[in-house]
């Protein structure tokens, strides 16, 4: 567990590094996520046979994902003069452009990709 | 009396109370959520940011000081951010099997939901601030922040926005994508991350790692498209 923690973390570092270091329109972490999807896939390009310990650290950190957006979502108390005083174009911008995203991107997936064949991963 | 003042004044200082009000409020906002079982609309996330704001409003207590206890779980969206590679990773053949099709949905995707975003928003009246800070609302926090701010909108107000988008993402993308015929978790996955983040992409993970392997992938794809993007067309679209 604390391995794959490491790996994670230095994954983050270095894709910080790159980020920075590069002018990358991404942010570091970003960057990790991509780095370590490249790392494993060329060790192992069967796509099911990643070691126990990774796979179950990444599974109890992703299983509390949405609790990680908590502290910035709170800032909003430091916006509520300005998003009061814009209620109605915010609230009705982003339920219509988030259901128009949604719809688009998975009509457009579902037409392009061919029938799922892949097994099913473990 | 006296004694339980400075005990405040000493909580006040550390940051153990922002993290114990953080804890604390998810721990209430699961309940919550369980309780209203059902209801489509119960979401942890505005339930437990609802509880927090009310009561650092109600105790005087600035943003920067709750933000001092609770950076520390802020601090792991970045390693979990990187851990998705692993699902992502889980479905490499299935990845490789739809390449053709991931680039063209995200694309399209995001240039909807950014352009009628903007479009909708100044047809409602917004200022221009407010609809620059639209423009980025589908991509990851940090991502959206570094846009608004280069577009000449309001970081802070984007991260709010890219939040109420995740919430509204992850609750409606499956429902909505049901409704015109999507049940392929490939597509909704990707739907799923390219709409609504690493929020909407934390819901469809529950159900389907297929699903959260394709958010994941999108999340990054489309914070590198709308990067790219969103300044062309806000200078299009918004005078």
């Amino acid at each position: 567990m604390l391995r794959s923690l490491t790996l994670l973390v230095i994954c983050q570092f270095v894709g910080e590094v790159m980020a920075r270091a590069l002018s990358l329109p991404l942010p570091g972490p970003v960057v990790g996520l991509l780095l370590l999807f490249a790392g494993l896939a060329m060790r192992y390009p069967r796509g099911s046979d990643v070691p126990a310990p990774l796979r179950s650290t990444a599974q109890s950190l992703l299983g509390h994902l949405s609790l990680l957006f908590v502290p910035a979502g709170v800032g909003v108390m430091t916006q509520l003069d300005l998003l009061s005083a814009n209620i109605v174009p915010v609230v009705g911008s982003i339920l219509c452009s988030t259901l128009a995203g949604v719809w688009v991107t998975g009509w457009v997936m579902q037409r392009l990709a061919r029938p799922d064949v892949a097994p099913p991963a473990a | 009396m006296t004694q339980l003042f400075h005990v405040w004044v000493y909580l006040e200082t550390t940051p153990l109370l922002g993290l114990v009000a953080t804890l604390c409020a998810w721990q209430l906002a699961l309940r919550i959520t369980a309780i209203a079982h059902g209801h489509a609309l119960a979401h942890p996330v505005p339930i437990a940011i609802a509880l927090l704001v009310v009561v650092l409003l109600a105790t005087g207590t600035p943003y920067a000081a709750y933000f001092q206890g609770a950076q520390y779980i802020h601090f792991l969206l970045g390693p979990a951010t990187v851990a998705l590679a692993i699902p992502m990773h889980a479905n490499l053949s299935r990845i490789r099997a739809s390449a053709g099709a991931i680039l063209p949905a995200i694309l399209a995707g995001s240039v909807t939901a950014a352009v009628s975003a903007m479009l909708l928003a100044r047809l409602f009246g917004a200022p221009r601030a407010v609809i620059l800070s639209l423009a980025p609302k589908s991509v990851t926090t940090p991502i959206a922040m570094g846009i608004a701010e280069q577009i000449g909108g309001n970081p802070s107000l984007a991260a709010v926005f890219v939040l109420f988008t995740g919430v509204v993402a992850g609750l409606i993308g499956v429902p909505a994508l049901r409704l015109i015929g999507v049940r392929d978790w490939r597509a909704i996955g990707l739907a799923a991350g390219t709409a609504g983040h690493g929020l909407a992409t934390a819901r469809v993970l529950v159900v389907s790692e297929t699903a959260g392997a394709f958010g994941g992938l999108a999340i990054g794809l489309n914070g590198v498209i709308t990067a790219m993007l969103v300044p062309l067309l806000a200078t299009l679209l918004v005078r």
